[in-house]
């Protein structure tokens, strides 16, 4: 966890770091763009003090907020979100595979609240399985199917996790990174389509 | 119409049927199949079976260039390509940290503006066909005409547009697009008012659309839906008010909110929304700034490394861009959060308890396009 944390604190650093050197030939000095920072504020001291060292690594990207939590009290850390801090709205549930890091996927939550007009955004390391938080906002069913669908993660209690774009005996989760563009489940295209080949 | 009641019971102790609906069916819109569970002629159960149309675009925009995959987004929700467009090309320049020039922004506003009054013209017409009104239909898509050839005028195409591009805009206004803008705006005011008098006190167009489809604003929140459908239930919310992007925070507008959260509501609100947007046209093309119409992007775009979140109120509702950058020309990772799709998981709730009529006005109702549900 702390090497991973460290790898992404070096990440924006070294081509800005690598960048001077570079522009100093040309003249028209670009600026270096927005880069991730460190975030402290009220939110995150109260949910680092309710749930200790489940809160990882607060950033600020963009102006936008990010927290790291684990998947151990991911459904007790939106709850408390919800209920508490009044994140009502679960505007987007989706993942991201950094297939070269261990755990592997980052399910990321991006959450809203109509009473402050702030957007917060949850990122959860996780191997392969995440508790489902459909429970606490109806949306998360589909959203949570799609990323089973896209991504291959099982997430824990959800109430009918199938696939929900691609065909039910389709085999692969085709947003993975070790997925090729051109791959295809050849079996099915030719059992069901009674073509060779999609392409 | 049909009024929600107990559901448990079977009425005659008849057996339950399952009908399906589509995926080839005029009034779904699309391919979109729908599974339902008929008790008599009222719905006690649905399954909406959607990935038709699924391109895997998400799976595209990480195997190409920023640039690249621009003209990909005008083919999600293809009935509103430049409203996907704006959404996108802020989003990267979100990214990159740069911001349109003034000029370009108000270019914008003017164009996804027009595009708003096209999809609610497209929605309106095919959401009465389905109803039974076949008249508004041909007067919808009369006005419509007239948006795509502004497009066409400016940017060469009518539906898949490609208008904008990350950092501004590729082409300057055309000569006499002002004129053009401001025509269509003056002949247009009484020509909502003539559909609303052809359907807002129709008897058989209440009939059919009250108290169809109630969500309650609990239920909308609690099911993610924005846009129209959101505001139909009365909550007050839109991201051109919350969190104010290209030009509109230099314009007066109204948001428009319903009662009931019916289908008659959300016409309401969308048949006001089209007014709303004619306000802020004619606010926007009196005051477009002299300028240039493009930011310094490079020619090579190349995003820090970093994420960002960036929504638009689309016509449907929220259209989101979640990229991730790793520091290369191709995104790491590329999220389109779909109003459509999200909009569409509420349908479930709201067709409990209705009959079959009441289906295709629920599904004409949450204006869904399917090739964004699908992506």
């Amino acid at each position: 966890m702390t090497d991973e944390q460290k790898k992404e604190e070096q990440k924006p650093a070294s081509p800005e770091a690598a960048k001077p050197a570079a522009v100093a030939a040309k003249p028209p000095a670009k600026p270096a763009g927005p880069a991730p920072e460190p975030l402290d504020n009220e939110q995150v001291r109260r949910l680092r003090a309710r749930f200790a060292a489940t809160i990882g690594e607060a950033t600020l990207d963009r102006k936008q907020a990010i927290v790291v939590v684990a998947r151990e009290r991911l459904r007790d850390i939106c709850q408390y979100l919800r209920d508490e801090e009044k994140f009502d709205f679960l505007t987007d549930l989706t993942a991201v595979d950094w297939y070269d890091r261990s755990p592997r996927f980052h399910v990321v939550l991006n959450l809203y609240s109509f009473a402050r007009n702030e957007r917060l955004r949850l990122k959860v390391p996780v191997a392969d399985s995440c508790p489902s938080v459909s429970g606490l906002w109806s949306t998360a069913n589909w959203l949570e199917r799609e990323c089973f669908d896209m991504f291959g993660i099982v997430f824990e209690g959800h109430p009918s996790l199938k696939r929900i774009l691609l065909p039910d005996e389709w085999k692969g989760h085709p947003l993975r990174k070790d997925y090729d563009i051109l791959k295809q489940d050849t079996d099915w295209v030719r059992e069901n389509l009674g073509i060779e080949s999609g392409q | 119409m049909a009024q929600p009641q107990d559901i448990s019971t079977t009425v005659l102790g008849a057996d339950e049927i399952i009908l399906n609906m589509g995926p080839q069916h005029p009034a779904t819109h699309g391919v979109l199949r729908v599974k339902l569970k008929l008790d008599g002629e009222k719905v006690i159960g649905s399954e909406c079976i959607i990935g038709y149309l699924h391109r895997g675009v998400e799976k595209i925009g990480e195997n190409r260039s920023y640039p690249q995959f621009a003209p990909y987004v005008d083919r999600t929700d293809y009935v509103a390509a430049v409203s996907n467009g704006l959404g996108y090309c802020e989003a990267v320049e979100r990214l990159l940290g740069v911001e349109a020039p003034p000029r370009a922004r108000w270019v914008r506003t003017i164009l996804t503006e027009l595009q708003r009054i096209a999809s609610h013209l497209l929605w309106l017409g095919t959401h009465a066909l389905d109803i039974g009104a076949i008249t508004p239909v041909f007067y919808t898509f009369r006005e419509r005409e007239e948006i795509l050839k502004i497009f066409e005028k400016y940017c060469g195409a009518r539906l898949t547009t490609h208008a904008f591009r990350i950092g501004g805009l590729q082409y300057e206004t055309y000569d006499g697009f002002e004129e053009d803008v401001k025509k269509f705006c003056r002949d247009f005011e009484e020509k909502v008012d003539e559909y609303g008098e052809l359907l807002t006190e129709n008897r058989i167009w209440v009939e059919r659309t009250r108290n169809v489809g109630i969500l309650t604003a609990q239920d909308a929140i609690d099911l993610g839906v924005t846009g129209p459908v959101l505001r139909g239930s009365g909550v007050r919310w839109d991201i051109r008010k919350a969190f104010p992007y290209a030009a509109y925070a230099q314009f007066e507008f109204d948001i428009p909110i319903g009662e009931r959260g019916d289908t008659y509501d959300r016409y309401l609100v969308r048949m006001e929304e089209m007014r709303q947007a004619r306000r802020i046209i004619l606010q926007a093309v009196d005051s477009i700034p002299e300028g240039p119409i493009l930011a310094r992007v490079g020619k090579v775009i190349k995003p820090p490394p970093g994420e960002v979140y960036h929504s638009i109120e689309a016509p449907k509702g929220e259209l989101g861009y979640y990229i991730v950058s790793d520091g290369t020309i191709q995104p790491y990772r590329l999220r389109i959060r779909p109003p459509s799709f999200i909009n569409l998981e509420a349908f479930d709730k709201m067709v409990r308890g209705h009959l079959v009529a009441d289906v295709v006005a629920i599904i004409g109702t949450l204006d869904i396009v399917l090739g964004e549900v699908d992506r």
